[in-house]
């Protein structure tokens, strides 16, 4: 019994999980459904902080689709759509944050490592050839041919 | 100095300062997303009023008053948990609040009020929730403080507690409210 219970449960997450954010829309074109597409994806849900607002379930995230939806069915740039979003939620809805003093080292900062990586990984491999460079003296020659021929007495 | 103790202290520099990044880090709290709203002017709407549905509030009625604006709704459960703060607000310190009821059912709004009591001067009904996009609500309860010229002046996302109105909500409206005398 608890068995069958079980599975009826299962397929009802499973059934609800499927109808998820799945908004039957029409759009005048491919292209602006293909922007559309492309809005939501970009555009961060501020509910669930970690999903876009294609992939979030959240009402907010729906009602914000629906906006975006109806922007681009009147017209308005792509342009327009972000700067909407972006006058009332901040720089926080973009995944793509824009270049600004405040977010200069998040833009550069990768390149700044990459760069202090190489050097780093340059002065090691000179120092190497360096040591490797280093010549032994006749003594230590002879010593060394010694060795390698096995003969280990003195 | 010596390449040695370079090796030994270029790590422990790249360690202590990762050390007070990510320290840093766990002190913010990821829900408080910065308002671009606040300084800037109230955005404008036109809804109806909850007990009087015939008539309509606009934020420009409250010039030349301080007052909160606290977005809540019967179905938010962090509201509940913030009315007696806001009925104190309220009551005792005779601050201006008006509610803005977001995506709720008149019915429900008004049986919580009734159950809970009515701190507000007023309550808006943002049926659609377009009034709450533009004011950047992602998260009720959320509470404006708006000064006499219609500028929003500080935004306070979550259910408020007691501390937060001793430290921040309190001393800003009596230095608003100053300004104006």
């Amino acid at each position: 019994m608890s068995r069958i219970v079980g599975a009826v449960l299962c397929l009802f997450v499973v059934v609800c999980s499927g109808w998820a954010n799945v908004e039957v829309l029409k759009f005048e074109s491919a292209e602006q459904e293909q922007r559309y597409h492309s809005l939501i994806k970009e555009l961060r849900c501020l509910v669930c902080q970690n999903q876009n607002l294609a992939d979030s379930n959240a009402d907010l995230a729906r009602d914000l689709r629906n906006k975006t939806y109806q922007m681009i069915v009147a017209g308005s740039a792509d342009r327009e759509i972000v700067e909407y979003m972006v006058q009332r939620y901040g720089d926080f809805v973009l995944y793509r944050p824009p270049v600004k003093a405040s977010t200069i080292f998040l833009w550069t900062g990768p390149f700044v490592i990459l760069l202090v990586g190489l050097l780093i990984i340059t002065r090691v491999i000179r120092n190497r050839h360096k040591q490797a460079a280093e010549t032994l003296s006749q003594q230590q020659h002879e010593q060394a041919q010694r060795l390698l021929r096995g003969n280990f007495s003195e | 100095m010596t390449t040695k103790a370079l090796r030994f202290y270029v790590p422990l520099l790249i360690f202590i300062t990762l050390g007070v990044f990510l320290a840093a880090g766990l002190k913010l709290d990821p829900r408080h997303v910065p308002s671009p709203l606040v300084d800037k002017p109230v955005p404008n709407f036109s809804l109806p009023r909850l007990h009087q549905p015939n008539e309509v509030f606009t934020p420009d009625q409250m010039n030349g008053r301080v007052w909160l604006l606290n977005v809540w709704a019967s179905w938010c459960v962090a509201c509940r948990q913030e009315h007696e703060v806001i009925k104190r607000l309220a009551e005792i310190e005779q601050i201006v609040v008006i509610g803005l009821n977001y995506k709720d059912a008149a019915a429900d709004a008004k049986r919580w009020l009734e159950q809970l009591g009515n701190p507000y001067e007023l309550s808006a009904v943002d049926d659609a929730g377009q009034v709450g996009i533009d004011w950047g609500v992602y998260g009720v309860p959320e509470t404006f403080i708006i000064d006499q010229y219609g500028i929003i002046r500080h935004k306070h996302i979550g259910p408020i507690s007691t501390q937060d109105v001793e430290t921040t909500i309190l001393p800003l409206i009596k230095s608003l409210e100053q300004a104006s005398s």
